[in-house]
């Protein structure tokens, strides 16, 4: 069981949140072109380390984190909102 | 149905294998002289510094690939690269299921090659992967499911594969364990492929790897890939702890951990890693004898040979590489369970594991070429790879002898996401912790 950390409502269990897939993706100018998009639509670093992803707080404030979590042991190690960005890792993957 | 032209491997065996051919005679004659005339069932082999094919990944799909190389294509140049020891990944953390029940047109065409090739495996391998077929029985529990569930059915039927409907009576003969009347979920009927059903998934590891062996394949256990070699944008051949092992074709079998050994040659694929758990409980008497799946929830169980009750659900939902669920998803698996089954509440679970998936942007399979030359990718397989290990290691081996795509096959492509031509069986977009 993961325990999410909302900044809004403090910890609660993974099973009030919706998980939306990787926050590291920027959306490409408009006028970036076909290949930018298909990237930005269907590639993923999928990083076997620490993570940037989205989680909804359906079963609370209802707004998205951003969560910085290990996907090999599951430690969160920064949590904030949709506009924030996390500290430059120290060990970058 | 499947298209006369497609090629497809012989129905017998006809490689000698150092272990000697399994029958029912040599058990009566080997139970007579004391089980002593039994060797090992495939060599351990050391790597040579080249090969003409290196598969990294010694599963289902790698051992198969391999198998069918040496087997039908004649190329037996082969090394498979295994970083554990074989048949301790996906391949044996699965829950053993085989059904061909697809909607699009596309996917029941290659999953029914499947399945038609795990019908006439134990001959072709000359191993008894107990292929047990069941029956598939998919439950549905409200008009717009029965609809949807029909619709799926009558694709099949017109491509030529099995589908059956089931009454409400005929499913109480046929699972009398189900709670049909449930007061949320009454079941209003179902749909039955007889010819789905369940295989040993250890015999099947087991199986292509002696058949393979046999074949001149070389399968090398403890040996990771930990850097791939690159000149001119082609492959030349992977790193790995034993020392450079050179190749002219390297194939990427290793579902789960596609994407960062797909990174070590420069790629990014359309790929996230998820976890899928497995439950076995403790051995009861026989009590469902079919592959019998949930509507109202993700949900499929059936009952193994020791008695055993195997089931499982969907991926726990965000990106991991860990092999174990969590709590969560096992209740949620759990509360299914006793839904769909109310007499097994107080059946206790006996082992719970899992194992770790390429969920792909569609749901769909990868067997293609890559941008880095002499580079083959099978992957992708979502959490349905198991099923599909047959056509999968077939489909993957005449890629790479023959260098153009299997027609059952040529449509998992990585260009289909740029080219908007994606087989996404569920609809519901490039959200993979939804397929």
């Amino acid at each position: 069981m993961l325990r999410i950390s909302c900044p809004w409502c403090g910890e609660r269990d993974e099973t009030e949140f919706r998980y939306r897939g990787d926050a590291s993706r920027a959306r490409p100018a408009p006028e970036s072109g076909v290949t930018a998009f298909v990237a930005y639509v269907y590639e993923r670093d999928n990083r076997r380390g620490w993570h940037l992803e989205w989680w909804l707080h359906v079963g609370g404030c209802r707004q998205l984190l951003k969560v910085l979590r290990h996907t090999l042991t599951h430690e969160v190690r920064w949590i904030g909102g949709a506009g924030e960005a996390p500290p430059a890792p120290e060990d970058a993957p | 149905m499947i298209p006369p032209a497609a090629e497809r491997p012989e129905t017998s065996s006809s490689t000698r294998t150092s272990s000697g051919s399994y029958s029912a005679w040599r058990l009566l004659i080997e139970g007579l002289r004391g089980q002593r005339g039994w060797s090992r069932a495939w060599a351990k082999a050391t790597a040579r510094p080249h090969y003409r094919v290196v598969i990294v990944g010694g599963g289902g799909h790698g051992l198969a690939t391999a198998f069918y190389l040496a087997h039908h294509f004649g190329i037996r140049d082969v090394a498979v690269l295994e970083k554990g020891p074989i048949g301790l990944g996906n391949v044996g953390r699965n829950t053993t299921i085989i059904r061909s029940n697809y909607f699009h047109p596309d996917n029941i065409r290659f999953y029914e090659f499947s399945l038609q090739l795990w019908e006439g495996l134990e001959q072709a391998l000359n191993f008894n992967a107990m292929v047990s077929q069941r029956g598939t029985l998919n439950l549905f529990h409200s008009e717009a499911q029965r609809d949807l569930f029909t619709r799926r059915a009558n694709q099949m039927r017109l491509l030529g594969v099995d589908a059956v409907a089931l009454s409400r009576e005929e499913l109480q003969r046929r699972v009398p364990l189900v709670d049909l009347d449930n007061g949320r979920y009454p079941v209003l009927g179902g749909f039955l492929q007889p010819r789905g059903g369940t295989v040993r998934h250890d015999a099947v590891a087991w199986g292509y790897a002696r058949a393979a062996a046999a074949a001149g394949v070389d399968i090398i256990e403890h040996c990771e890939v930990r850097g791939m070699r690159l000149a001119g944008g082609r492959v030349t051949g992977v790193e790995t702890p034993r020392g450079f092992i050179g190749a002219d074709t390297v194939c990427l079998a290793v579902a789960g951990h596609s994407s960062h050994l797909a990174a070590l040659a420069g790629l990014t694929l359309p790929i996230e890693t998820h976890v899928l758990q497995a439950f076995v409980t403790e051995a009861i008497k026989p009590v469902i004898d079919v592959v019998l799946t949930y509507g109202a929830g993700h949900f499929y169980i059936s009952q193994s040979d020791k008695g055993g009750l195997v089931f499982g659900g969907a991926i726990d939902g965000y990106n991991t590489y860990a092999q174990r669920g969590t709590l969560p998803m096992a209740e949620e698996v759990a509360a299914a369970a006793v839904t769909l089954l109310p007499g097994l509440a107080r059946v206790k679970v006996l082992r719970q594991w899992g194992g770790v998936m390429d969920m792909t942007m569609d749901g769909s399979p990868l067997i293609c070429k890559t941008p880095v030359g002499g580079l083959i990718l099978n992957g992708g397989w979502c959490y349905g790879g198991f099923k599909a290990i047959p056509a999968g290691g077939f489909t993957t081996a005449h890629l790479i002898a023959r260098g153009t795509p299997h027609p059952l096959a040529a449509h998992l492509d990585l260009e289909r996401f740029a080219a908007g031509r994606t087989v996404d069986e569920r609809g519901v977009g490039p959200h993979p912790y939804l397929h």
